[in-house]
């Protein structure tokens, strides 16, 4: 018996108790089995080789591990965190055919990244699926293959055939038209095509006054329609999931997430977003007091339009003839949180979709939109 | 006031430390409060009011309130706070709040959810919904009307959703001059009605939502009152010692199972800490183990919290599906299939006692009955009334049956596996949401034993798989003769065997009964479970009953596992058998003799799916038996199991 191994085991034992935080005795039951194992090597006491050895190899299996996360108090973000994963496994657990749709925007790659969690070690179940109205900004079609590609996730693009064969667009048919059908139109169709009987969804309740009544379970009839009036009762954690054949689930698990929330951990998480968030030089023209980006030649230009440079981020992601973009010189994260925080108009307003009456929103959930 | 003094505003600290800023705000606590009161008490003011206070209004928001305002606000050319609140468009017209809405805002130290809910009586159903997922309920009163119905019936739900912390709001003090006396009369009367509540703590403030008054900031007419603001109440309040120092319990949402190397059990911690090492045990199986690592995708951890969303990787591969709930050792939660329970109904459609609903609890859904609604307690007063069925917005005492037992805790317990909802099961409509008072089974804490040699080691050291061969049919069709046949075969083959017939069972087990249709139920009952015991100790099990009622065969198959339970109809015409008649039975039975005798003035359900039909007119009691052997080895039951 080497009086020296005992020793030098003690010591790394206590080092490891000093760094992760844990009692000598907690170290001690599951190097030994025994609580009080260690402080009885301590006062001189022996132990067989083989136990030695198992302990010694144990020990530096802990070591190793020594990174182990220490819990505190859960935080905010913690406890939101924590909802958002019980909702996701709900859903798996429950639902027949789920799917994430994933709008390649902020809010999804948070969404994306607690799927992840959520599921850890497995793959997140289900499939990604973006509703591609053709006008996109192009980087965002190449963040999203990657994204998927990167993850091992299969994803499900779908575009409008109807709206491509008549040449829908912004441009042509204007916004309300071209977001009918190319955005609600098509992600009706999606839904059906592949009968998912619960789709994931990024919004937030802090977006838009009609969606701070939706459920976290938002109950969708066979025509995909929200009825406002008649939402089921969810209380507790407790959801119900049941649907008929035909019928569906939109699940919100970011509910009860703010702006702040998100951009708060995506920099926390280090979550991969579109560089379109951060500002750059890009090509811009201001149209009605809005900043587009000349994503590609696809938009007419005006008389005495003439695209130019200037350092701009965007504030949300969609079409890029209908996103407004800011003048910023917000080229981190942090900075852009900064501006953020400092500004003055709420998140929405860069859409052009939003701003005719107080309760549009509502009126295109009813009917089906996201 | 004018709109510059309350519009967006920054703090310093985001200009020159962004980065220390995002530091102190990710440490900030949480909290869920609900606001209740009746239409006119100024809810949605207050809310707009902390909202507007906390500078969490933007100019574009604040732009579209003023429009708004002139159109259908209530305050003349005021800015009316409630229409920042008051989302649905039916709600902004009509001025009222129909639905919950949840809110957010954020202080320097905490990050806060208000649930935002109606006041009528027909809202009840919205105010326990925000009070379910609440730890403060603030209720309003108007100062000059001061305790009424309404704040009873919010107090009562409040208590009832399992709140402990309440904060009355004494509301539109500023009508009544800060009257210090009527606050001590309303602050008297609301303790008085509040005592039998059941509330940890209640504070009361004397405010004015309109002006400000003790909301965020102390107000100058109030000078006389010494206690918190609200906001400084809601930034402080404790809601987390309480939870703390109860019994472990992960509600097992998932299993996590990625490869055959990996098997997790997902969900989130209900309440109380686990760490690596420890014991814990499953109910209802009663399986135990020890957690051997708490998986998350950040690191493993060396200890889960409540509210943390986990996955458990077990010492043993022990059974544990989704439904389950893994519990400490010391205080686990209780398994029972009958309850008493506080239901209270959220349906246009009334409550049917007797009818099956799905009841769903945080992790499993189970089908059930309400047995009995015991009575109905008025929201209003809290008197109990006799009733027979509960209509949309009523809370009834209900006692409730599930077809298996689960696992969980009295609601005032744990507001995580106490509670439960009910689902119609043709519309899928959430119907009712209850609160589990307690079990009506006495034996609800023994934990069921966890025997370490179970079924499959008893049969696998007989090397064998345990069936039960039940054989029906009419007096004297032959049934035992062939069933004492087969045991005889399968006993030369080396199986492990035992036969159920009337003869030994009649004379002892069952010996106190007689032949009415009752006591023939009965007598089905006791065979079945016998038969049970001894699939269990991994027998093949002869047994041998007339059993002429579908429905007892049928509970006897339900009460065996898939492919256990094979039904061998031993199909002798009547004639036939009375031709026979062996025992002398049918003569004595058609002279009147024997009464309830089957096939004679008491009824024989023929089986409509036996696995096995044996017709004992074109075949001898050996050829039977030889046919029902071959079945079981076609089918894989004398395979070495």
């Amino acid at each position: 018996m080497n009086n020296m191994q005992i020793s030098e085991l003690v010591s790394r034992a206590e080092k490891l108790a000093g760094q992760t935080g844990q009692s000598l005795s907690t170290i001690s039951r599951k190097l030994l089995n025994d609580g009080k194992g260690l402080a009885r090597l301590k006062d001189g006491g022996q132990l067989t080789l083989k136990t030695l050895e198992s302990a010694a190899q144990k020990l530096a299996e802990l070591e190793q591990a020594g990174q182990a996360v220490t819990p505190k108090a859960l935080t905010h973000l913690d406890r939101l965190e924590a909802e958002s994963i019980h909702i996701m496994r709900e859903v798996v657990a429950q639902c027949q055919n789920p799917v994430m749709l994933y709008s390649v925007g902020k809010d999804s790659a948070v969404m994306l990244h607690l799927a992840i969690k959520a599921f850890y070690p497995s793959k997140p179940p289900f499939p990604l699926m973006h509703v591609d109205t053709t006008w996109k900004f192009r980087e965002m079609i190449e963040f999203r293959d990657n994204m998927a590609k990167g993850l091992g996730m299969k994803l499900i693009t779908h575009s409008n055939p109807d709206g491509i064969a008549e040449g829908v667009g912004p441009f042509t048919h204007g916004s309300a038209v071209h977001t009918d059908i190319m955005k609600t139109q098509a992600l009706k169709q999606a839904l059906d095509m592949h009968k998912f009987d619960a789709a994931f969804g990024g919004a937030r309740r802090d977006e838009e006054k009609s969606r701070a009544k939706e459920r976290v379970f938002s109950f969708r009839n066979a025509q995909h329609r929200w009825d406002p009036k008649n939402q089921r009762p969810e209380l507790w954690n407790i959801y119900n999931t049941n649907v008929a054949k035909g019928e569906s689930m939109r699940v919100f698990p970011l509910s009860n997430w703010t702006e702040l929330d998100i951009w708060q951990y995506i920099y926390k998480e280090q979550i991969p977003l579109p560089g379109l968030y951060l500002a750059a030089k890009r090509p811009v023209v201001e149209r009605d007091g809005t900043l587009i980006m000349v994503d590609d030649d696809r938009m007419p230009l005006e008389e005495g339009e003439v695209p130019e440079e200037r350092m701009v981020r965007f504030r949300t992601l969609g079409c890029y003839p209908l996103t407004g973009a800011v003048e910023s010189e917000a080229t981190t994260l942090p900075e852009v949180i900064q501006e953020m925080l400092l500004t003055t108009t709420s998140e929405r307003q860069g859409r052009v979709i939003d701003s005719d009456h107080g309760a549009s929103m509502e009126d295109k959930k009813a009917e089906g939109y996201f | 006031m004018s709109k510059t003094d309350y519009a967006y505003e920054t703090d310093a600290r985001i200009a020159g430390d962004i980065l220390g800023y995002l530091e102190s705000h990710e440490q900030k606590s949480f909290l869920r409060f609900l606001t209740c009161g009746s239409v006119d008490d100024g809810k949605s003011t207050l809310i707009g009011r902390l909202l507007y206070d906390s500078k969490m209004i933007y100019e574009d928001q604040l732009a579209s309130i003023e429009s708004d305002s002139k159109k259908v606000g209530t305050q003349g050319e005021g800015l009316d706070l409630a229409l920042l609140v008051d989302g649905l468009a039916a709600e902004r017209e009509q001025g009222i709040t129909i639905d919950v809405a949840y809110r957010f805002f954020s202080t320097e130290k905490r990050k806060f959810i208000v649930a935002d809910t109606p006041g009528h009586e027909q809202y009840t159903r919205n105010m326990a919904t925000g009070a379910s997922t609440a730890d403060v309920a603030i209720v309003l009163v108007d100062a000059r009307h001061g305790v009424q119905v309404q704040t009873r019936r919010h107090s009562f739900i409040a208590s009832l959703l399992g709140i402990r912390h309440v904060v009355l709001a004494v509301n539109k003090m500023d009508l009544l001059d800060f009257s210090q006396s009527r606050f001590n009369e309303i602050e008297e009367e609301y303790r008085g009605f509040a005592k039998d509540l059941g509330f940890g703590e209640i504070t009361c403030i004397p405010m004015s939502a309109l002006n400000g008054d003790n909301v965020t900031a102390r107000g100058e007419n109030a000078a006389w009152y010494k206690g918190q603001t609200l906001l400084e109440y809601l930034e402080n309040v404790d809601v987390l010692s309480e939870k703390e120092g109860r019994p472990f319990r992960l509600p097992v949402q998932w299993v996590n199972r990625p490869n055959l190397d990996f098997r997790g059990f997902s969900g989130t911690v209900a309440s109380g800490h686990i760490k690596p090492g420890e014991e814990i045990i499953v109910i209802p199986s009663g399986k135990r183990s020890r957690v051997k690592e708490i998986v998350t995708y950040g690191g493993n951890l060396d200890e889960a919290v409540p509210d943390q969303a986990i996955t458990l990787v077990l010492e043993d591969e022990i059974d544990i599906s989704r439904g389950d709930v893994i519990c400490s050792t010391d205080g686990p939660a209780e398994q029972s299939d009958q309850f008493m329970t506080h239901i209270l109904w959220m349906s246009q459609q009334e409550m049917f006692p007797g009818r099956q609903y799905l009841f769903k609890t945080g992790n499993k859904t189970v089908p059930g009955s309400i047995t009995a609604l015991k009575h109905t307690v008025n929201v209003n007063d809290l008197n109990e009334d006799a009733g027979k069925t509960l209509h949309l917005n009523e809370v009834g005492v209900c006692n409730i049956s599930l077809i298996q037992p689960i696992a969980f805790d009295a609601y005032k317990d744990n507001r995580k596996t106490g509670s439960f909802i009910v689902i119609d099961r043709l519309t899928n409509e959430t119907v009712g949401v209850g609160m589990i008072d307690f079990s009506l089974r006495r034996a609800d804490n023994v934990v069921w034993q966890d025997l370490e040699v179970g079924k499959a080691q008893r049969a696998s050291q007989k090397h064998q798989k345990p069936a039960a061969l039940w054989f029906t049919g009419l007096s004297g069709s032959g049934k035992s003769t062939i069933a004492n046949l087969v045991e005889k075969k399968l006993y030369d083959m080396g199986r492990h065997t035992y036969i159920l017939d009337g003869d030994n069972v009649r004379h002892g087990l069952n010996k106190d009964l007689g032949f009415t249709d009752a006591d023939r139920v009965e007598n089905i009952r006791r065979v079945s479970e016998t038969a049970k015991l001894m699939l269990d100790a991994g027998l093949m099990v002869c047994v041998s009953f007339i059993s002429p009622f579908r429905s007892e065969r049928q509970i006897a198959r339900s009460m065996m596992e898939d492919g256990e339970f094979i039904e061998v109809h031993v199909d002798t015409p009547l004639e036939v058998a009375e031709m026979r008649d062996v025992k002398g039975l049918y003569a004595k039975a058609r002279a009147g003799e024997i009464k309830n005798f089957t096939g004679i003035d008491s009824p024989y359900e023929e089986p409509m799916h036996a696995e096995i039909t044996i017709n004992t007119v074109d075949m001898s009691a050996e050829q039977a038996a030889e046919k029902i052997v071959t079945w079981l080895a076609a089918n894989g039951y004398l395979q070495e199991g």
